[in-house]
């Protein structure tokens, strides 16, 4: 666990209580208060809604006084009526404003949560690939969901805490009109409060983001071992796993624990604070009823209203884990929206247009870590319709090469061009609608075989997906699927053999119809009878198309048109197969090894394997 | 992964409607959980026991205060009141309010602290009892249930059961002892005006009940809502590669932005109804009030009623005022924790397709001969093994080739009961496995698969993952018989490095053997490779399957490649084709017999791609002596 927390350091998205006691809550809230902007209309409406809300609920009890020293006791039936009547259409009007105040805060809270949503959805989709790569999906699906679960949470709950709020400041002020003096004297238990909640407040934030924290390992934990769960009942370990989750879930449940603790700790302190303000009222009012200088239905309004003071008070507490909860979950989601996009189009950034397809690379250094540069000083470049193979051990360079010429990452020194123009100087759309990428671990997605193959090529039709598919030859296999093209694909394409997975995506390669693609490795998994007949599916994919091959397979690599070798991060030597051949080099080594991929040269090498064969 | 022979009309059903069957049973959900909670029968009773206490001093208070400042007033209004005596009542009151304040802010603490104490045990339950069923689920539950779909109701539906025990359940328990208790104490006022100032509690019950109803449906939907977003997100982030290969992020977004808008809109209109619902009860509720001064005044005017009798109705009025304000909040989480729970409840409610029978012993393998007699296997409706027999023993290993979707695979999975077959039976040493207990099989099954799973963590953790206990030399001379113990101590934090998500940042191969290590380091007496090395190149390969043939030794292993070279160690290779073993025989006799095999051999040896079998095909059999440090030494002539 700990080495995963240390990966989200380095992709950083820190969990650490420090970095969350550097930021305040009212940073959070100022956040929050940058979404409502746009709906500044709804709010203003809702205001109005809430000021007439707490009115009515003020007047209830005044209605009542007067109802009772005016009316009743006097035998004024008439007044009586009035007054009835008038408490009536108060309910009505209390009625009314509650529902528009619900309705509109609520419509207005989920309005602001799909921008929440969407907005960290935008920033996962804009993300680098670095980080992309380390942080589990698990952690964050838990911010997407979990956190912004808790925001909603918070929201259902506001409604109440608005009026309550207002409710205190319009009881305030009603004490303060009534009598000032004892009003005063009533309110001063609030500093008690607030110094209270002032030496409170840290313990429970930080409980509170344990709680959160503890949520997200779990669902981590959760998320790992339903996708590997094959292994896992492969392996039998599942009672080692039982144990583990075990300790993660405890760690959750004390921690949840000890945050409803604090949260139901202010509770008691509440409550006494109620009995001294009632008991000041009681003594101090009582005194002045019996000096003459208190009309005694004013006390009898003071106590129902300090009652009425504490009783949001109160409700304020136990929603205050909510927004404690709702707080801790928005320093969550605004650390991911807060993280800065490495790779983001410039301004003033121009669609890349008709290019001639060339890739070039000019003295390109690069590195995942600036410090360690794991590309030195690499130029190369691939005239439009030619085919570049990209040999050389696994760690060398290879995949990196390919995702520079996508822009996944920015260089650190020299250029990438693509049609002669620097890819940092075109949008990242763009870039991508020229470029395609098949990748050795094909990934499909739990939509139809047709959605599958379409995928970003919005506007092929059917008969484009079947096309693309015979040349391809897929369309034999998925002829035969129970609903052909319709045929919904389960998690991942998990009913396809991992070849029919990768045909699909050679498929989707095609639909698109870049003028540059891009191959990691694309023909590893794939078995002899799909080799045959990619072998030549491969050949139509590559014709008129500028290409980058890393390449596994010598067939693939002798028909290309130069051969790249890589060798740690720089190009150790290049030319056709033939001239690399006689040249006698690394590849001509290799070669002559009949290694198949140069995945696992390094180790050879080292061991002087190479060598000694090549004196053979 | 499975895949293979697998069809997709076998996973037709992709997520809900897995489920949808099950439906009907919910009725029963807020019950079971309730049974749950009660349980924790001290937990349980404490808190309520607590909460009637605290419910007590909610009354009590309001009395006091009213008894107090009465006494007081008269005293005052008799005019013959002693400003001492009047002083020390009201001192007396004070101090009495503030113990009764203190002990009911206690029992505040107490009842909230013990509400959601409980909820958080039934939570931690249902977590650990919802991952104990999904791991014991046999694959073809999980084949058709998507991770998204698991993932939702891991944690937000628990979530929403733990919303309810702790709101729905204890809170309710509060907010119907304070009602009563006022309506109890306003009769005992007066019985016919207590008729008219509770006039609003069957309205309220009313309301609740149809708001139930109607919010369960929408949570319902809401939550499957929910689930297909967060497959979206899942896929999404699981497929970032290809999603910024294609440039994709507009569609992607535009993808998820009409689904988010379907769980929002969803959303208003469940919470339109709660709005409704809620201001609709608290309307009710003044208009009560309105009547009580209305007809209590008459009476009073008239004197059938006395001011003071009035007075303590309406504060009774008034304690009643803040529960039946959570009223609406009560009835949406019970409707909320209805689907959520039903959802819980679904998964655990499987029951795995496979399991120990009752009775099964331990499988103790002797000789390790393990037999598939006229085995046939379907997934759903189709049909993917027929009538397959045959028998392996160490001394006669087998091989499988066979075109994609041939059933290799499903072999592959049938030996260690990850399906049951549907006729014929596959025993080890004359004991039909399914005798025998699932853990014991699989312990004495090693399988290794073509696209393996690596899991977050080290690559020591990874090898070591079905053998936690491992030395470091175990998993050492594992990963050297795998072939990646180089690879991995030349890594600057060698078997320390964490590898990520589905194991980013090793190749395919490289996955394949760290996954082949961890096979290798359990040892077992019966080993299954499914295409376990297709994407290690040649060279790798023969090097791996020459360090395998000692440890094969004993042991008892099927291999199924496509690379032909693969199968050189096997005495005996059958070649699969729809489900139907179609030829067996040794390389030389297959070759021979100028079939399916052949066939496949020279298609490999046009392609000339893995030119080490091509320059191999002379010598399929296994090759005689070769140095073992300089693997693939003795065909460099080409």
């Amino acid at each position: 666990m700990t080495g995963r927390r240390d990966q989200a350091e380095t992709a950083r998205l820190k969990e650490s209580d420090a970095e969350i006691f550097a930021r305040l809550d009212s940073a959070v809230f100022r956040r929050f208060g940058r979404y409502l902007v746009p709906y500044v209309r709804a709010v203003s409406i809702a205001t109005v809604a809430v000021v007439v809300f707490t009115l009515t609920s003020l007047a209830v009890p005044i209605l009542v006084k007067v109802g009772l020293d005016d009316a009743i006791v006097p035998g004024n039936l008439p007044l009586l009526y009035v007054i009835a009547g008038a408490l009536g259409a108060v309910a009505v009007l209390h009625w009314a404003s509650m529902y528009v105040q619900r309705l509109i805060i609520q419509r207005v809270g989920q309005d602001v949560l799909y921008d929440i949503r969407r907005d960290m959805f935008v920033q996962l989709q804009r993300l680098s690939m670095s980080f992309t790569d380390r942080t589990p999906i698990g952690g964050l699906m838990s911010r997407v969901f979990g956190d912004v679960g808790a925001l909603q949470e918070m929201l259902e709950t506001t409604v109440e805490a608005m009026g309550d709020i207002l409710l205190l400041f319009g009881i305030v002020v009603v004490m303060l009109v009534f009598d000032w003096r004892l009003g005063l004297m009533t309110l001063s238990v609030l500093p008690l409060l607030t110094l209270i909640r002032v030496f409170w407040q840290p313990f429970a934030r930080r409980a509170f983001l344990r709680m959160r924290r503890n949520a997200s390992i779990v669902g981590s934990y959760l998320d790992q071992n339903v996708s590997g769960i094959r292994v896992v009942q492969a392996m039998n370990r599942e009672p080692v796993n039982r144990g583990i989750m075990g300790g993660k879930v405890s760690d959750l449940f004390w921690s949840n624990v000890s945050g409803s603790k604090l949260g139901a700790m202010l509770m008691p302190t509440v409550d006494l604070l109620t009995g001294v303000a009632l008991a000041i009222v009681i003594i101090v009012g009582g005194s002045m009823v019996l000096g003459g200088g208190l009309e005694v239905g004013t006390m009898v309004l003071f106590l129902l209203f300090v009652q009425r003071f504490f009783e949001p008070i109160r409700s304020l507490t136990m929603h205050y884990s909510v927004l404690q909860r709702a707080v801790a979950a928005g320093h969550r989601i605004f650390e991911l929206l807060d993280l800065p996009l490495e790779v983001a189009d410039r301004p003033g950034a121009q669609p890349i247009g008709e290019v001639n397809p060339s890739v070039e690379f000019d003295h390109v250094v690069f590195g995942y870590d600036p410090a360690k540069p794991v590309i030195h000083d690499v130029s190369f470049r691939v005239e439009p319709g030619q085919t570049a193979a990209i040999v050389g051990p696994t760690g060398g360079g290879k995949t990196s090469l390919t995702a520079l010429a996508h822009r996944f990452y920015d260089v650190q020194q020299g250029r990438v061009l693509i049609g002669g123009r620097d890819v940092r100087t075109v949008t990242q759309a763009s870039l991508g609608s020229i470029m395609s990428m098949v990748l050795q671990e094909p990934f499909l997605f739990s939509k139809s075989v047709f959605e599958n193959v379409r995928y970003n090529t919005r506007q092929a039709t059917r008969a484009d997906v079947e096309r693309a598919c015979r040349i391809i030859g897929a369309h034999d296999f998925i002829a035969r699927l129970p609903e052909g093209y319709d045929t919904v694909l389960e998690q991942r394409g998990s009913n396809l053999s991992v070849g029919q997975r990768q045909l699909l995506s050679f498929a989707r390669a095609l639909v698109a119809d870049p003028k540059i693609l891009i191959l990691d490795e694309a023909t590893a998994n794939i078995d002899s009878y799909t080799e045959l007949i990619i072998q030549d599916a491969l050949r139509k994919l590559l014709q008129g198309r500028t290409a980058l091959v890393i390449a596994h397979r010598l067939s693939t690599i002798r028909n290309a048109d130069t051969i790249i070798v890589v060798d740690r991060g720089r190009i150790v030597d290049r030319g056709t197969h033939d001239e690399l051949v006689a040249r006698g080099g690394l590849y001509a080594q290799l070669w002559r090894m009949n290694y198949a991929s140069f995945d696992d040269l390094r180790g050879d090498l080292e061991k002087g394997v190479v060598a000694a064969a090549s004196t053979t | 992964m499975i895949h293979g022979a697998r069809l997709p009309g076998a996973g037709r059903q992709l997520t809900d409607d897995y489920f949808a069957r099950q439906h009907g049973a919910g009725a029963r959900t807020i019950w079971r959980i309730t049974r749950m909670a009660l349980r924790y029968r001290w937990h349980f009773a404490l808190a309520i026991a607590v909460t009637l206490i605290g419910a007590s001093f909610f009354l009590w208070i309001p009395r006091l205060l009213g008894q107090g400042v009465d006494q007081a007033f008269t005293l005052i209004q008799e005019g013959s009141a002693d400003p001492a005596a009047v002083r020390s009542l009201l001192l007396r009151t004070a101090i009495v309010i503030v113990i009764a304040s203190a002990l009911r802010g206690t029992f505040g603490f107490l009842q909230m602290f013990l509400g959601e104490t409980l909820g958080q045990r039934v939570a931690a339950e249902l977590r650990m009892r919802f991952f104990d069923k999904l791991q014991a689920l046999s694959f073809s539950f999980h084949d058709n249930v998507h991770t998204g779909n698991l993932m939702s109701r891991g944690i937000s539906d628990i979530e929403g059961v733990r919303m309810f025990v702790q709101q729905g359940l204890v809170r309710s328990v509060y907010v119907v002892v304070v009602v009563v208790a006022s309506a109890a104490l306003i009769v005992a006022i007066d019985w016919q005006l207590a008729l008219v100032s509770l006039s609003f509690i069957p309205f309220v019950a009313y309301r609740s009940a149809r708001l139930r109803l109607e919010l369960r449906r929408y949570w319902l939907r809401v939550q499957e809502l929910l689930g297909a977003l967060s497959t979206t997100v899942q896929e999404n982030l699981a497929g970032t590669r290809v999603v910024r290969a294609f440039a994709a992020q507009s569609y992607e977004e535009r993808k998820f932005t009409r689904e988010a808008r379907n769980v929002q809109r969803l959303m208003l209109d469940a919470l339109a109804i709660q709005a409704q619902g809620g201001s609709v009860m608290s309307f009710a509720f003044l208009v009560a009030w309105a009547l009580i001064l209305w007809l209590g005044g008459v009476r009073v005017v008239n004197g059938s009623m006395t001011v003071g009798e009035l007075t303590q109705v309406l504060a009774f009025m008034a304690v009643m005022q803040f529960p039946v304000r959570m009223i609406p909040f009560i009835v949406n989480s019970v409707a909320r924790a209805h689907s959520a729970g039903g959802r819980v409840l679904e998964v655990l409610d499987q029951t795995p397709a496979i399991a120990d029978r009752p009775g099964a012993g331990p499988l103790a393998v002797g000789e390790g001969v393990v037999r598939f007699d006229s085995v046939a296997f379907s997934y759903g409706t189709v049909a993917a093994l027929r009538n397959v027999t045959f028998e392996v023993r160490p001394d006669r290993a087998i091989g499988i080739v066979g075109a994609p979707g041939s059933g290799k695979s499903t072999i592959a999975n049938l030996l260690p009961r990850f399906y049951d077959v549907t006729a014929g039976a596959i025993t080890i040493d004359g004991v039909d496995i399914r005798e025998v207990t699932v853990r014991s099989l699989r312990r004495a099954v090693g399988i290794v698969q073509q696209d393996p799973f690596l899991f977050d963590g080290t690559l020591r953790d990874n090898i070591a993952y079905g053998h936690p206990d491992a030395t470091m030399e175990q998993i050492e001379a594992a990963s050297r018989l795998a072939q990646v113990h180089d690879f991995i101590a030349g890594l600057p934090e060698g078997y320390q490095t964490e590898i990520g998500e589905r194991g980013v940042g090793l190749s395919g191969g490289q996955r394949q053997r760290v996954a082949l290590a961890r096979t290798l380091l359990l040892d077992p007496p019966i080993l299954i490779f499914d295409d376990s090395t297709s994407s290690v190149d040649a060279g790798t390969d023969q090097r791996i399957r020459q360090q395998l043939a000692a440890v094969a030794k004993g042991r008892t292993t099927i291999t199924i490649a496509h690379r032909l070279s693969s199968l050189r160690q096997s005495d005996e290779i059958l070649v699969m084709d729809a489900g139907e073993i179609v030829e067996r025989g040794t390389h030389d006799g297959l070759m021979r017999r100028n079939g399916r095999y052949r066939e496949i051999f020279e298609l490999q040896r046009l392609q000339g791609s893995e030119t080490t079998d091509a320059g191999a095909g002379g010598s399929l059999r296994p090759r005689a002596g070769g140095g073992e440090d300089v693997p693939g030494g003795g065909e460099e002539g080409q």
